[in-house]
């Protein structure tokens, strides 16, 4: 398994939002789906440790996540927030930065186009871009890091429907192109069945489902 | 060889009854925000009942303490004034967690790294006469910086909570996700100074000088004791507003570089 939750629990502002989660995650596509509140984007933000669990493990690799330097652990498991946040500046200069943390040569026309963008949004100014559009220079921004998984939360949940499918190619082409492993947060069912081969299913913080696709979407 | 400033021997008396009749564009004050319902009436006659009990009871304290003509309750003076500085600007920091630290140590360092540096300049000379009003009026602006600049940092953290986040997913240290923010904060704790400085003379004339004046000074005297406690403010308002905001932005942040719950503390 890439990643391992033992009876993992999280407790905030008195409410647990996840509570006993065990549950594994392997490499390739996995689809994190549940409803509003159900502790999804918690659980992703544990991957990278953006959040550390209360109660529980989380294992990367067979490693306790606890023993790995977190900076460099987000370099290689990266993640896209469900809203676009990107510095100010070109669509370039945030794919430099990011390149620039992981240590890594930056392509910028062989990231915009597997985030499903032209070369010529390099030069654009990141607040003159649609939501969509930041939301895929996010994605690019991620894969400019070269990193080995992509946590994506909810990554089209702010778009309309093209903007939907646009990122759903990028993510199908990317897969399709690259041994990148990739955990989705997704309360679209249909969506999980489209972008993954494995799911878990949290309902009310706790795993009600975790297996094949088919197993647990049938 | 800069020779310290000499005494400069003026002094003007004021009688009770012209502070009793200044009070009139006090009750002026609350009026208007009666009248505009900025409901500020209370905090106007709070800050006047204050001023006046903390004025004179300062104003006791520094006659007995250039009676007494010793550096150590000069030292004790500022003291106490670094601690009320960061207790209040505290409350206009409560958006930063454990903001009273960063600030006790901003004003501190401010108050001891300026009188440090205009009396090894040969500025003004180490002696309670000197000490006691820059060290006060350095301690006031330096309070007032970092307050502004923490205050900033707090809605600054709290709005770009996302983007600060999504920088730290991408491994980036806290300070780094902090940076923009931090650099905002502290360029409102600094702007109003640098921007008041500018318009020093064209707009308004400065407090020191025009109570010089109004003292009877030489009016040469009284522009070059103004430019060097402006000078002497930007230098202490940038530190302060420097070290609040260097120190205070930690606070949002984990050791493992994850920003904290909001109102976690």
């Amino acid at each position: 398994m890439l990643f391992e939750l033992r009876s993992v629990g999280l407790t905030r502002a008195g409410r647990a939002v996840l509570d006993g989660v065990s549950a594994g995650i392997p490499a390739g596509a996995t689809a994190i789906v549940g409803p509003s509140g159900s502790g999804k984007s918690t659980l992703l933000r544990l991957l990278n440790r953006l959040a550390d669990p209360d109660r529980g493990e989380v294992f990367y690799r067979g490693q306790p996540l606890a023993g790995y330097d977190p900076l460099a652990l987000r370099r290689q498991v990266a993640l896209v927030p469900q809203l676009p946040a990107l510095l100010e500046g070109t669509v370039e200069s945030n794919l430099a930065y990011a390149a620039g943390l992981a240590g890594k040569e930056l392509d910028p026309a062989r990231c915009l186009r597997l985030a499903g963008l032209s070369p010529e949004y390099a030069g654009r100014d990141v607040a003159k871009l649609s939501v969509g559009e930041q939301q895929r220079a996010m994605l690019g921004r991620a894969l400019a890091q070269q990193p080995e998984v992509l946590l994506l939360d909810e990554p089209t949940s702010a778009l309309d429907h093209a903007a939907r499918d646009a990122i759903e190619a990028a993510l199908a082409e990317l897969r399709r192109e690259l041994e990148i492993a990739v955990v989705l947060v997704t309360h679209d069912p249909a969506q999980a069945r489209r972008l993954s081969d494995w799911v878990v299913r949290l309902e009310a913080g706790c795993v009600a489902g975790c297996g094949a696709l088919e197993e647990v979407l049938a | 060889m800069i020779v310290p400033i000499a005494t400069l021997g003026t002094s003007i008396h004021v009688s009770v009854g012209q502070v009793a009749a200044s009070l009139a564009l006090v009750a002026l004050a609350a009026a208007i925000s009666y009248w505009w319902k900025a409901d500020l009436e209370r905090d106007i006659g709070i800050a006047a009942v204050r001023s006046l009990v903390q004025l004179t009871l300062i104003g006791y304290a520094i006659k007995l303490i250039f009676e007494a003509d010793t550096l150590w309750l000069v030292f004790v003076l500022l003291a106490v004034m670094v601690l009320f500085g960061a207790i209040t600007a505290r409350g206009r920091a409560d958006k930063v967690p454990h903001a009273f630290l960063p600030l006790l140590v901003a004003l501190a360092l401010a108050g001891a790294s300026t009188l440090g540096l205009v009396v090894a300049l040969g500025i003004f000379e180490a002696t309670p006469r000197y000490l006691v009003p820059v060290g006060g009026m350095v301690i006031g602006n330096a309070m007032t910086a970092s307050a502004v600049a923490l205050n900033r940092l707090g809605d600054e953290m709290h709005d770009s909570r996302a983007r600060i986040e999504a920088t730290l997913a991408l491994g980036a240290t806290a300070r780094e996700a902090a940076m923009p923010t931090v650099r905002r904060a502290l360029r409102s704790g600094m702007i109003t100074l640098v921007d008041s400085t500018k318009t020093t003379g064209l707009i308004f004339f400065p407090g020191t000088m025009v109570g010089m004046l109004l003292a009877g000074a030489n009016p040469t005297d009284a522009v070059r004791l103004q430019l060097i406690l402006l000078y002497v403010l930007l230098g202490s308002v940038s530190i302060a507003a420097l070290v609040a905001t260097g120190l205070a932005y930690r606070n949002f942040f984990t050791p493992a570089a994850q920003l904290r719950e909001p109102g976690g503390g």
